[in-house]
């Protein structure tokens, strides 16, 4: 295709996959009278009035519903780092028995549909007593602690193999235990892996929804996507604004993310699987 | 090189906490919900109360529950739409940026960005009201003097609205796709323009055959991934499937047995019927796989 043709095809493109984008954008930013009488992407008057509206619509702020929102992601990010990590490591790099078996298992964990779990999973946390409770977020993070994210673990192992293996021997022969190799040659060089993983934990905890619907009962306990929720059985009009404003804020972290690791994100996680 | 010694100890102390998350998270729970497939349970009073009904949960599903049948059509017909045009739509744009020219980098980030958002319930939330009765997408039919349907109240399109929001996040299937087209050796296009060959008969015998493993590749994960919807479809129907039930995916009928009704049993039967439609259908994909992807080093095959 002749290249001004092309151009053409992909800013075509472009404006539709962005328009839904511009337009949440703009309709935050309008009075409730425009978002009735003005179909235009741009806002005659930026009014601001929606996000305070938004912010303290509920009995509970949207500011406590982003702390929980944020400590529950951060948190999972520690736990798959540390867990998939160590998971790797062995799996990558050690020999030991049964080796092969743990793999295959783990690569079969790969493909297991999370909702089969979600039931069995809830009762057993339930008679741990984690369900409910002052602090009920137990098991939404416990998991994670303990490398169930088996794609992590699988993008680690990979990247790990592309790690040269004359450094483990070179080390192994200079009397290094495998937990020296793992300190001071593989924790160090799998840093890139390591950000991946963190940087994706983090956007794919924020945007979860299943699991958080189903552990979080109590309104101050809500994490922002379970908050959004209350907006859908408001049905009047007036409701547009400061929803689509709180949505709107809800988004801005993992676009901040996507800014400032567009190149990691595009390239590091999605080949990972044809790689090696 | 000498020969290394096992690592038995080191091993089984780095694979631990995953070797426990493996029984405590995976293993047992699954073998906990084979069990309650086969009882009638609440889950409010202890699992001991747990009443064994032996195979009641599996004759109910598929004898005598409608909106059973209806969540599997609904599911079925979400994947089988969406996830063709999805990868065709990736394909197509992938095409486009296959080639160096200035903006192709920031092109294909804004084409990936909708993946990062799109799994959320604020896109989910921005989607329906662009597709409600006076919504945005209306008032830009209304632009050309079309009087538009009211999409996601309307149980003839809510579904549809549903897989244009999946299509719309093509941007994940597009990075692999381009991936897989920078891996086709250019000298086999070029032998190919020396013979005569044109842009099409490029594309269906040389682009599609080298690209067949990343299209199947594709196609299982977006398949398993089609048929896992939930956030959208709670969305569009405050977590009911309507209207009309025109929107109930299996997931969200198994979310709204197991934890709006309580029939903790049931849906642990719903489940593991699941589990298996979906392991079933990735074999059924691999087996078809063996006739039209290749593979151009054999031992891939």
């Amino acid at each position: 295709m002749r290249r001004p043709l092309r151009y053409a095809a992909l800013i075509l493109i472009v404006a539709v996959v962005l328009y839904p984008l511009v337009w949440m954008v703009g309709t935050s930013f309008k009075s409730p009278e425009e978002i009735v009488n003005n179909i235009g992407l741009v806002p005659e008057h930026l009014t601001p009035g929606n996000f305070a509206e938004g912010w303290h619509k509920f009995d509970v702020g949207f500011g406590r519903f982003f702390v929980n929102s944020a400590m529950v992601s951060l948190l999972t990010v520690a736990g798959n780092v540390v867990s998939c990590l160590l998971a790797a490591y062995a799996l990558g790099r050690l020999r030991f028995r049964l080796r092969g078996m743990w793999f295959a298992v783990m690569i079969g964990t790969l493909l297991l549909p999370g909702h089969v779990l979600i039931i069995p999973q809830y009762i057993l946390f339930r008679n741990l007593g984690w369900v409910g409770g002052d602090w009920p977020y137990l098991p939404l993070l416990v998991p994670h602690f303990l490398a169930t994210e088996a794609f992590f673990v699988f993008l680690m192992v990979q990247f790990m193999r592309g790690i040269p293996r004359e450094l483990d021997e070179a080390a192994i022969i200079d009397g290094a235990s495998p937990y020296r190799v793992f300190r001071h040659v593989i924790l160090p060089l799998s840093r890139p892996a390591l950000v991946t993983t963190a940087i994706f934990s983090f956007i794919w905890t924020w945007n979860d929804f299943f699991r958080q619907l189903v552990y979080l009962s109590d309104l101050k306990d809500y994490t922002v996507p379970v908050a959004l929720t209350l907006f859908i059985d408001s049905t009047s009009e007036s409701a547009v604004g400061p929803m689509f404003a709180m949505s709107l804020l809800s988004l801005v972290p993992v676009f901040l993310f996507f800014v400032a690791f567009q190149r990691l994100l595009v390239e590091g996680i999605n080949t990972s699987g044809l790689k090696g | 090189m000498r020969a290394r010694r096992r690592e038995n100890l080191p091993g089984y102390l780095f694979l631990g906490p995953w070797l426990l998350g493996l029984m405590a998270i995976t293993a047992i729970p699954m073998l906990l919900s084979l069990y309650l497939s086969f009882t009638d349970y609440d889950v409010l009073t202890p699992l001991s109360d747990a009443q064994w009904v032996g195979w009641d949960n599996y004759e109910r599903m598929f004898t005598s529950d409608p909106a059973y049948w209806h969540a599997v059509r609904v599911t079925v017909t979400f994947a089988l739409i969406a996830v063709p045009v999805k990868l065709a739509a990736a394909l197509g744009v992938a095409l486009l940026l296959n080639r160096a020219f200035r903006g192709v980098g920031l092109f294909r980030g804004l084409f990936y960005l909708p993946s990062l958002l799109g799994g959320s319930v604020a896109l989910a939330i921005v989607w329906v009201s662009m597709f409600n009765r006076d919504g945005a997408f209306n008032s830009l039919l209304a632009l050309v003097g079309v009087n538009g349907a009211p999409w996601v109240n309307d149980p003839t399109w809510a579904l549809e609205t549903l897989m244009l929001l999946a299509v719309w996040q093509f941007g994940a299937p597009m990075v692999i796709f381009l991936a897989g087209l920078k891996q086709v050796p250019a000298e086999l296009y070029e032998a190919a323009a020396v013979d005569g060959a044109g842009a099409w008969r490029q594309f269906a015998h040389i682009t599609l055959p080298m690209l067949s493993p990343v299209i199947f590749f594709n196609l299982v994960l977006e398949t398993i991934h089609g048929f896992q919807g939930f956030t959208s479809a709670f969305v569009l129907s405050n977590g009911t499937g309507g209207p009309v039930d025109s929107t109930l995916m299996y997931t969200l009928n198994l979310y709204i047995n197991g934890f709006v009704r309580l029939e903790m049993g049931y849906a642990s039967a719903m489940a593991w019927v699941f589990l298996l439609a979906i392991g079933l259908i990735t074999a059924v994909l691999f087996r078809t796989g063996r006739f039209w992807v290749h593979y151009s080093d054999s031992e891939g095959q």
